[in-house]
Order: C-alpha cells, then structure tokens, then sequence
C-alpha cells in the first residue's frame, strides 16, 4: 500500500465539504462519535442539515465564525492506498493557505461549479498548483444534479478549462462530471451519467501513477545530521544522515560534496536493522564514505557527474505571506534543503496578478498572499535544482529575522 | 529498471525520522516526552532509528501524576535499562505539594489538567527547548490544525490562529530566548498506522493494550479501572470483565473497552472494524467540545 497526499481547494459554496465528507462517510473514515459530534454542533446551530465542514473546522474560532482559518490535514485508507488530505480553505489568506496545503500534495482537487463555470478563484487555485509543482490536477465538475446530469454543460466547462490549462506548467490534468451531494461518480457510478465513459473520483484517487512523481535520476542528499556514537565498539564511525531529496545511491557509488567539492565513495547504507546495497528518495539514511573529509549539516552529497547548481544568487518565484511586506533590499534568513544561510533581496522582477496570469512589471510591492519573481543574493552558495526539476532542492523559505515568523516561500526558478 | 516505492509505513517512517534529525539539529536541549503509551513508544523507537549507530540524543520525559497504571510504570522503567536513556521525571504530588496547583475534589476529580503546570515547570527547570511530542493530527480536531514545529511563547502557551506557515519539509524552529518549540513527528500517522507500524517492527507495548481480566465499574458509559485513585459512588459496584486499553493516559481519564484481542493481529482487526475513535474513551476531552484546544493554549501535550 502507498501513500497518496492530495489537496482540495475550494470554497463551502463549491461543495468541497460535501465532497470530502462524501470521500470519509464511503471509505468509513468518518466514526460514530466524530458523527455524533457534529450533529449535536449543527442541532446548536440551527441550521437544519448535518454540516460536515464541523468534522475539519477544529478551533474554537473556526465554529464560533463558520469560516475555515488554517489548512486541516484529513487521513483515511481504501484497500488500495492510504491518503492524507490538506483541505484548504478557499476565502481567508487562500493564497498561505492553499501553497502551503499544495508544497506536499501528489495531486489537487479543482472544484468548479456546474451551474457557474469557470471562476476566478478556479484560474487561481489552477495556477497555484501547476506553480507549485503538483503533477496531477483533476477538476471535478460538481453539482451535475443541478444542471440536470447534462453532458453538453460538462462538455462546455471541460472546453473551457482545457483552454486555460494549456497555458498552465502540469503534466497530467483530468475532468470527472460528479455529484458530491447524491454521490454520483464520486465513489459510485451512479445511474445518471452513462454518457461519461471515464473513472470515478475514488478510481482515479486509488489508482493514479504517482510512483514517477519522485525524482530518481538526480542523486541527492543534503546533509541533516552527523552521526558520531564515539564510543568503543563505533570508535571512528562518522555517518551522514538525511533524507534522499532525489536519485538512488549504491555502495561504491562515487559522491561528490558540496560546496567543498572533495570526492569520495559510499562504503555504507546503515540502518538500525542492518546494512543496505542501495537506497532512494524519499527514505531517510545515514551514508558512511571511504574518506575521512570534513561534511557538516548544510553540505549536499551528489553524483560527479550530475551536479545541482551551485551559487550565492537565486532566482524565485516567491509567495508572500506576512502582513508586513516584503522590503526591497531587505536581509532574511533563509533556509534551503539542510542549509540555513541569510539572504537579501536584490530585486523584485514582477509580480503576477494570478487571476489573469498577466505579470504586473510596473507593481513591484510584494505584500501578504502576493506572488512575484525575486532575485536573492545569498551569503553561502546553495546547491539546487530548478524547483520543476526538484521539489527538495529547488524550495526555500523566508524568516524574518526580527519576529523569527515564515514570512514567504520560494520556488527556485 | 528498479521499482522504487516506498509504503506508506516506510513513507512515514522517513518523514518522522527526519523530523527527529531536525529537532537534534536544530535545538540544544531536546526532550522525548514518554508517557508509555504506544504512540510515545513509537516516537523512542524512531528516535533509535534516527541516530543509529549513536544513543538517542535526548532524554525522555515523564510527567507522572501518580496515578499511573503500574504496568505502564514497570515498562518505563524496562525501556529506560534497557537503552540506558536518561529519564526525567516531573512529578504532578510535587507541584501538588509545593503548592503551584490545587487537587480537583469530587466524584469527577483528574490530574489530567494540572500535568500542565508540572510540564511546563520541568520544560524550564531542564532548560528543554523543544519536548517531542506523540501527538497525531487524526486523534483530534484541534490537533487536526497543529504545526509540525509548533511555537510556544515565554508562557508555554500555543496560539493556533497565528501559526507560522509549514511547508515542504522545511521546518522553522527559531525562538526568543524562553520560548520553546513542540515537536510531532508522528503527526501524519493514524492509529492504524501505529500499530501495523508496531506489528512490523515488533516493537513490545505494555500488557495493557492486550485482553486482560480486571476490576471495573462503569459511569457516564465508561469502564474505568478500580484502583485506589478513583473514588466509587455508592451505587457503583466493580465487578470483574475482560477489556483492554485503547489509549493509555492515567488511570482517572483513561476508559477500557471490552474486547477479546489477545495479539496484534487481533488489536489491528478491532481498530478497523472498530466505529468509534480511540479518543472516545478518553474522560479527558470530553470535558467540552474545545477542550483539546483550550488545554493546549495553555500548554498542555
């Protein structure tokens, strides 16, 4: 069984709770007192209907309000595969929210209302998505009920969504007409649509390939964490731990580090339940090398022969997300991979206005839920790979030096 | 052409250890808060995992009310030999005794809520700036909403609605002095995901998880087990009945469910035909529908 992270984005209106309330009830996720619960908190309200966004608002604020603030992470499991659900809210700070929801997910669930098309906040969750790298994007055509199971009106909507993901960076993009309301083509068929030939939400959630979303080919580990037992039996072992951020590495495998540059060969993949011959992304190991070189937490084991770039200025696409801007030649601290460094701004290229897509070369103030094109000039080289290439070693994050606060989130352009 | 694929236990197992690296790295004085529960035994088992060949870098943490089941107890005390791990104990009789907080009186009485005071006052006196935590985000909806890395003030106090942004798997520890951090790096794990987790690595548990005869009386629904902590109203009569425990907290907030599994395979079977969640024999969250949430602002795990 593997593991499928997914993202929904949407508002309440789009049926997004009704949805994943729909995925948890069939796949019995949902328990009998989480159920209760939320009746008893819906009969408070009045409102007449078992409202399931009570089952992911879980502060108090949220329920007092009626209004989703943070992103919720959501588990549940068919036979087939275990999922884990960041279920975005689509009205306050959307923008934090949904890149945050969307920096893990293999996949994003696009909500587009049946009766209304293509919305401005359907380009903008699109683009979201595509601009953090998920590689699958499914829109789901919801409330067919209401337009009456009608196949020219889903026919329409996909016409016009295909139009606008054209222009979007995904390889992979689907269309389900469905109902999360009666259940049709969420996890049942149904009767009502025989003229859609396609899987069912649930199908496609269990059975897309996502084996190949990891990068294999580029050898990479930032290292997190120098293992040095110094004690009698492991007197001279120093192990380099981390997480594999891409590729495969063997035993007798040649490793370069950087940024030093020294070269070396791996003598062992050690774990706790014994030795290993090879490893991948996205496991956690601890490498041991033929030399005895200097590598500390930041450094980057790679191949010879297929190196990350490494330098002091990097460009990215960043999203903002404090309420104090981002000040043009500001210093920040950074942290890339295992590396900690600080950073200033050297210049803001653009911003988008991501309803339209257009890049706003005039508007250069970067302010809380923009997003915009920045050089940074860093004071150690990072070693990195194009974020499209890599998700690990081409993301980077912000802080404010002053409030210690995540104040942005960068893509490695 | 290798298939390189991970599942969904090795996945998680990857991204908890590499939680754990993280707080090494990133803190001076990291702790292990170790209930004997099996969610803290899984975090102490990854920890092993995570700097093998090394020891744990941390010591564990055990706020003890005094109320504890003694089989919890005895099997804190094996680990502990075992991986000659330092353990740190705060001790709620103490804070009791010096004064900082006031024994609940009445049929309902818990230690439940002061472990708060006692943890806090142990984060300081140990100078730990970050205390590892088994929390998951699926055990409860306030939890649902927790960081990774989760940011306490110079109080010990959360702030939910002003929680630094998490992505990737980038994690921001960075504080004021006093301040400190909570880690979870079991947050993506369900319950299920703990114990096949467990079966698969065969990792020992307390006996208490498993079938056993044992004295108990019933309220408000809930089996508790007889003991000397709990005071019996009269019309309540233990007898004995064959349970076992779903969660261990103490022995004041904990609820047993009447079950037959005698082994892993069983428990496994039971959480998956089971339609409750694990937290709905805990007394301790259904004190009201934010009470998670309000125990955690001002500190609690």
């Amino acid at each position: 069984m593997d593991l499928l992270r997914f993202t929904t984005a949407g508002s309440v209106d789009d049926g997004k709770s009704t949805l994943i309330g729909r995925l948890l009830f069939d796949s019995k996720a949902i328990f009998e007192d989480q159920l209760e619960a939320v009746e008893r908190a819906s009969a408070k309200r009045g409102t007449g209907e078992v409202d399931l966004s009570l089952l992911t608002d879980g502060l108090r604020a949220e329920r007092e309000q009626g209004i989703t603030i943070d992103v919720a992470y959501r588990y549940f499991a068919t036979p087939k595969r275990k999922f884990i659900i960041a279920d975005t809210p689509g009205h306050i700070q959307y923008t934090r929210n949904m890149v945050t929801g969307a920096s893990t997910a293999n996949l994003a669930i696009i909500l587009v209302d049946a009766r209304k098309g293509i919305q401005e906040q359907t380009n903008r969750h699109a683009f979201i998505a595509s601009l953090l790298g998920i590689p699958h994007i499914v829109f789901c055509v919801n409330k067919m009920d209401l337009v009456d199971y009608d196949e020219a009106v889903f026919e329409r909507i996909k016409g016009e969504l295909e139009d606008f993901s054209s222009k979007l960076d995904v390889q992979d993009v689907r269309y389900i007409p469905i109902s999360a309301l009666k259940g049709d083509m969420v996890v049942q068929r149904g009767a009502n649509m025989d003229w859609y030939q396609g899987p069912t939400l649930m199908y496609l959630l269990e059975n897309i390939h996502i084996a190949g979303d990891i990068n294999h080919i580029d050898r990479r580990l930032p290292v997190q964490y120098v293992i040095r037992p110094q004690d009698d039996r492991w007197h001279d072992y120093r192990g380099y731990a981390g997480r594999i951020a891409g590729g495969v590495f063997r035993v007798g495998d040649a490793v370069q580090v950087l940024p030093s540059g020294f070269a070396s060969r791996i003598k062992s993949i050690d774990t706790e339940k014994g030795p290993l011959q090879e490893a991948f992304a996205p496991m956690s190991v601890t490498l041991t090398l033929e030399d005895e070189i200097d590598i500390s937490r930041g450094d980057m084991l790679v191949s010879p022969n297929n190196l990350p770039e490494t330098t002091q200025d990097v460009e990215v696409m960043l999203c903002w997300f404090n309420e104090r801007p981002l000040v043009p030649n500001g210093k920040y601290a950074l942290k890339h991979t295992s590396r900690d460094a600080r950073c200033m701004v050297k210049e803001v290229k653009y911003k988008m206005d991501i309803n339209s897509l257009h890049k706003l070369e005039g508007d250069k103030a970067i302010g809380m839920n923009d997003i915009g094109r920045i050089s940074l000039r860093t004071t150690v080289p990072l070693s990195f790979d194009p974020y499209n290439r890599n998700r690990n070693t081409g993301s980077l994050i912000l802080i404010d030096e002053g409030t210690n606060e995540t104040v942005a989130a960068g893509m490695i352009v | 052409m290798h298939n390189y694929r991970l599942t969904h236990l090795k996945e998680l197992e990857s991204e908890s250890i590499h939680i754990l690296r993280e707080v090494a790295a990133q803190f001076e004085h990291p702790a292990l808060l170790f209930s004997g529960g099996k969610d803290s035994i899984v975090c102490f088992h990854l920890a092993r995992k995570a700097f093998f060949p090394a020891k744990v870098p941390f010591p564990l943490v055990h706020i003890d009310t005094g109320h504890n089941f003694p089989e919890t107890m005895r099997f804190r005390d094996a680990l502990v030999q075992e991986h000659s791990v330092t353990l740190i104990v705060g001790s709620v009789q103490e804070s009791i005794d010096q004064g900082k907080v006031q024994e609940e009186t009445g049929y309902h009485a818990s230690r439940n809520k002061l472990q708060t005071v006692t943890l806090l006052d142990t984060i300081g006196t140990h100078k730990i700036d970050c205390a590892i935590g088994g929390g998951r985000r699926d055990e409860e909806k306030a939890r649902a909403k927790e960081r990774v890395f989760s940011h306490r003030d110079e109080f010990g106090q959360w702030d939910p609605k002003n929680q630094r942004p998490e992505l990737w798997n980038l994690y921001n520890g960075r504080k004021r002095p006093g301040e400190h951090f909570r880690a979870f790096p079991i947050s993506n794990w369900t319950e299920m995901d703990v114990w096949q987790y467990i079966l698969h690595e065969d990792i020992a548990i307390p006996s208490i998880y498993f079938s056993h005869e044992r004295e108990v009386f019933e309220r408000d629904g809930v089996l508790y087990a007889n003991s000397d902590f709990m005071r019996l109203k009269p019309e309540e009569k233990p007898y004995m009945r064959r349970v076992r425990f779903r969660t261990i907290g103490d022995m004041s907030c904990t609820g047993a469910v009447d079950s037959p599994a005698a082994t892993l395979e069983e428990i496994i079977a039971e959480v998956a035909s089971s339609r409750v969640t694990e937290r709905g024999s805990r007394i301790d969250d259904k004190r009201s529908e934010a009470a998670m949430e309000d125990r955690k602002k001002e500190g609690y795990f």
